[in-house]
């Protein structure tokens, strides 16, 4: 059951900017255990959303199946959303993508969703450089089916039951890199200061943004032994940078520090500022983002932040060519040939 | 066998695949066609891109029957691979025209049908100098040997020629030339023309030559579809491909040069289905096109859409199953996969065009009706009308239709209500009002799921919401059922006790059949059903009548088990007439199982 929150609110509640209240952006109760990782997420979301100044009906939630998929449930409860079949969340983005390019579209999947069921979607959606956020709750298990080893548990995890994971867990981030996604970030569902920026500077990017988040489950991978566990996590996690993300419309009062900081203007005008924080790594250079991840992960080392960034992009409706009218918008006068052109295609088949 | 026969008879020609030789049959089909007589092609290919032998066969009946015909009249050979079945597949008195630049071996020789030989290689390269010129000309120059052996107005062969290279007209001379090596070859050696012969006529009206494919593209085309995503898969790949050359030409803004639509080669067909149901779930109209195993991918998207309720087009050219099956020939055998395609209690509006004519217009209802029913609607060809040419009706549109987009709230219907319901069943129709993403800032936004939900699109796992819901879909199909496209019935008030049915490409032999039937004395009443759900009118014409032949072209008597299925008939009134070898089903074969099954008596005028 979803329950349903009270629609009550204390009348001096702040308002954003388009005058909602942060509670305007939240959902349904959660169903997910108490202490969900994915819970967290939720609510990075629902801050995101209300600093951002989203109007929630510019937004749409896609899903696949699993705990995680979910969750569009739990946030922006006046934005459609599509809680579709497992692992086929980037199609269907694909399509709504297409119908209408003016809104925001938030997939949210998990590893099993993404890295299993869901890979060869996921891969094409990179590869197309959807314009889209593609948050991944990665917990290492299957937590609807009561706590199986999904395809990002790392090699000799252990899972709940004792069970030693036995083979090599598919990083997500490097994949996504490798394939040419231009937004890539990792976060730790515990990490509220971090995860909302990333956000944020997802949904202003103009192509595929990729967040990997690390949200343990606390029911059946929370265990010692098992490397997607809070205290594993919290332990291993090492911040590449502190990441800012400046809306287009407020004044730029940040502290710039020469081979620290790196600056890259978005294309609605906002701006990303990373004070980094990893040495010899540059968000813009592939190679050495691919060469931190490796390095991180040879040293039981969780690189988190935004990992990769490239503002040079074109998302799919420009490279298709498409007219700047949301196709879903076109009527018989753009859509039909009409009787007379009919007429002319009908003579050159006799 | 010298009396002279016009206007009816079957060429084939046994070509190797990759030589050009479709440009030239192709040719010679559009020259029958203008001379006015009514011509249907039929291309038998490998699945295969160069080498293996393919063959393209022409059946020419001046009175319109244009189904598969058995026996060939006349073999045009130039592939020396098939020869030998090529020769055995010749009726008695028919005709076998080769390539005799190399003697044909004794042990080919027959005594009942009539050798002409053409050095069509030697002709060539005493004339051409370049191998691949020798190789193609070789094709015009049967060509020319045909127009002389069959009495082709040259005039018109020069019209097609010179309309094919009207952008290269130097190629214009080298291809009259071959023709008239093949024309003066045969004068010179042959009596020219044969007697069986063609003849101008005036018998095919306003009709145009076009494969269904094309005419399915062109209809989505028409029908407003903007977002198209698709994997490529044979026999259905050219749906795709003919809406993307028109859309090219007829979709793009001549000033920005901007399009108006969209069109993705997917990963897979579960890719393409999703896009589809993503898009139409976002307020645009969208198709894919597959055949029987990417129906078999998509099932699990298509319950979703059926559960879910949303709008999807899907174009099924169905091709040999099971399994990889038989990918270059025709079948209609995904009946009951594309009826029933997914887990649970799950069904689809089918759709049964029979013409070029009726793909286009059914490609562009397709779209009006997933609108209307919000669940998706297939529309079931096959390859034999997807991929060959058919004389067809022309392609109809009327400027004044409008795109039926159905029950959709717009922000002023959200603003006037109390409370919106995704799933409210306000118009007791079973179809209730959805709303796209984006329309209202705080009004009419809900979670399309593909688990249980109640009226207003909340996950429920109450039994008696669930069985309501569940019994609303079943309320939605009886609606469908008379909004699908009615079923054809070919007299005014029933002739006899005995019926007939039968549903796309068996319409032309099937008409045939009944034709022949009713040369001996015998009228048997018939029907085409041109959708899924069945309405009414198919019930009443089973009803009554004492027996129904059922005609299709599966092994298993799928759309038998559909009418018994879901219309409660008894199964014993239902006789099967089926073809499953993977060519398209004949007059012949129908009449002959009709006999066969009734002992030849129970027939009787």
């Amino acid at each position: 059951m979803s329950f349903i929150k009270p629609n009550f609110r204390h009348p001096a509640l702040p308002k954003n900017q388009v005058g909602y209240t942060k509670a305007d952006y939240e959902g349904a109760i959660s169903t997910l255990c108490a202490g969900c990782g994915h819970d967290s997420i939720t609510a990075a979301i629902v801050q995101a959303c209300f600093e951002i100044d989203l109007e929630p009906h510019k937004l749409a939630k896609i899903s696949g199946i699993g705990c995680s998929s979910k969750t569009p449930a739990y946030f922006l409860r006046n934005s459609h959303g599509f809680n579709s079949v497992h692992g086929r969340m980037p199609s269907v983005t694909t399509g709504a993508y297409l119908a209408n390019r003016d809104l925001i579209y938030l997939g949210v999947s998990g590893d099993g969703d993404t890295a299993s069921i869901g890979m060869g979607q996921f891969v094409h959606a990179v590869r197309r450089n959807l314009n889209m956020v593609y948050i991944v709750m990665n917990n290492g298990c299957y937590g609807l089916t009561k706590g199986q080893d999904s395809a990002t548990a790392d090699t000799g995890s252990i899972n709940k039951e004792g069970g030693v994971n036995q083979f090599a867990g598919i990083d997500l981030c490097s994949l996504a890199i490798e394939l040419g996604a231009t937004f890539v970030g990792r976060s730790f569902s515990g990490d509220k200061h971090q995860l909302v920026p990333l956000i944020k500077a997802a949904m202003a990017h103009p192509g595929f943004a990729f967040l990997d988040v690390l949200s343990p489950c606390v029911t059946f991978n929370n265990n010692k032994g098992s490397t997607k566990s809070y205290d594993y996590v919290r332990e291993h996690i090492e911040a590449t940078s502190e990441l800012d993300f400046v809306p287009h419309r407020d004044e730029i009062t940040i502290n710039y520090q020469e081979g620290k900081s790196v600056l890259a203007p978005l294309h609605d005008g906002s701006l990303l500022h990373l004070h980094k924080l990893a040495p010899g790594w540059d968000p813009t250079e592939r190679k050495s983002v691919i060469s931190l991840i490796q390095t991180s992960r040879t040293n039981g080392e969780i690189p988190t932040g935004l990992l990769y960034l490239d503002t040079h992009t074109r998302d799919l409706h420009e490279v298709m060519g498409t007219v700047k009218e949301p196709l879903n918008a076109l009527t018989e006068k753009e859509l039909c040939p009409g009787a007379g052109v009919l007429k002319e295609i009908n003579d050159s088949f006799r | 066998m010298n009396s002279v026969i016009f206007n009816d008879f079957v060429i084939r020609f046994a070509n190797v695949n990759g030589t050009g030789s479709a440009s030239a049959n192709d040719m010679f089909s559009k020259a029958v066609f203008r001379m006015g007589i009514p011509v249907s092609a039929k291309n038998i290919f490998p699945s295969n891109i160069q080498g293996l032998p393919t063959w393209f066969e022409l059946r020419v009946n001046e009175h319109g029957y244009l189904g598969r015909r058995e026996g060939i009249d006349i073999m045009v050979a130039v592939n020396p691979q098939s020869l030998k079945e090529d020769i055995e597949s010749v009726r008695a008195g028919g005709y076998f025209i080769y390539d005799n630049t190399k003697n044909l071996h004794p042990e080919f020789h027959k005594e009942d049908i009539h050798f002409i030989g053409v050095p069509m290689m030697q002709l060539c390269m005493d004339h051409f100098s370049e191998p691949r010129q020798q190789q193609l000309f070789k094709n015009m120059v049967y060509i020319g040997a045909l127009i002389e052996l069959l009495n082709i107005e040259p005039e018109v062969v020069h019209d097609i020629i010179r309309h094919q290279f009207r952008k290269n007209e130097k190629l214009v001379p080298p291809n009259f030339l071959a023709l008239d090596l093949g024309r003066n070859y045969v004068k010179e050696h042959y009596e020219c023309p044969l007697p069986l012969r063609l003849e101008r006529r005036d018998k095919v009206g306003d009709q145009i030559m076009i494969d269904g494919n094309t005419a399915t593209g062109l209809g989505a085309l028409y029908g407003g579809a903007s977002v198209v995503a698709w994997y490529p898969i044979t026999p259905s790949t050219s749906v795709a491909k003919a809406f993307e050359t028109y859309a090219k030409r007829y979709r793009k803004d001549p000033d920005t040069g901007k399009l108006s639509y969209a069109i993705v080669q997917a990963e897979d067909e579960l890719a393409a289905i999703g896009m589809v149901i993503g898009a139409a779930w976002n307020g645009a109209r969208a198709f894919t096109a597959t055949s029987g195993p990417g129906v078999s991918l998509m099932s699990e998207f298509l319950g979703l859409a059926y559960y879910a309720e949303i709008p999807a087009v899907l174009v099924n050219v169905q091709r040999g199953g099971p399994s990889t099956g038989m990918p270059t020939r025709t079948q209609q055998a995904d009946i009951l996969s594309s009826a029933y395609a997914s887990h649970g209690d799950t069904k689809h509006v089918l759709l049964f065009p029979s013409t070029p004519a009726e793909c286009f217009e059914m490609a562009a209802d397709a779209l009006d009706l997933a609108d209307h029913l919000q669940t998706p609607v297939i529309v079931m060809t096959d390859l034999d009308l997807g991929m060959n040419f058919h004389l067809s009706p022309p392609l109809k549109w009327d400027d004044k239709r409008k795109y039926k987009r159905g029950k959709v709230y717009s922000a002023a219907e959200l603003d006037s209500m109390q409370k919106y319901g995704r799933y409210l069943d306000v118009d007791d129709d079973g179809i209730c009002y959805r709303t796209i993403p984006g329309t209202h800032p705080t009004k009419g936004a809900f979670t399309t799921r593909g688990t249980s939900r109640d009226e207003y699109a909340r996950y429920t796992e109450d039994a008696a919401m669930y069985a309501r819901s569940i019994d609303r879909l079943a309320k939605k199909w009886k609606t469908a059922a008379g909004l699908v496209p009615k079923p054809e019935v070919y007299q005014k008030k029933n002739q006899s006790s005995t019926g007939l049915i039968c549903f796309g490409t068996s319409q032309y032999a099937a008409m045939e059949a009944l034709e022949l039937l009713e040369k001996q004395g015998v009228k048997i009443d018939s029907l085409r059903v041109r959708a899924f759900p069945f309405n009414d009118t198919v019930a009443d014409f089973i009803e009554s009548h004492e027996q129904v032949f059922v005609v299709e072209q599966n092994r298993d008597k799928q759309f038998r088990s559909l009418l018994v299925n879901e219309l409660e008939v008894h199964p014993k009134k239902l006789i099967p007439v089926l073809n499953y070898d993977g060519m398209p089903i004949t007059a012949d074969s129908i009449l002959n199982q009709i006999l066969e099954k009734t002992n030849g008596t129970a027939l009787t005028a």
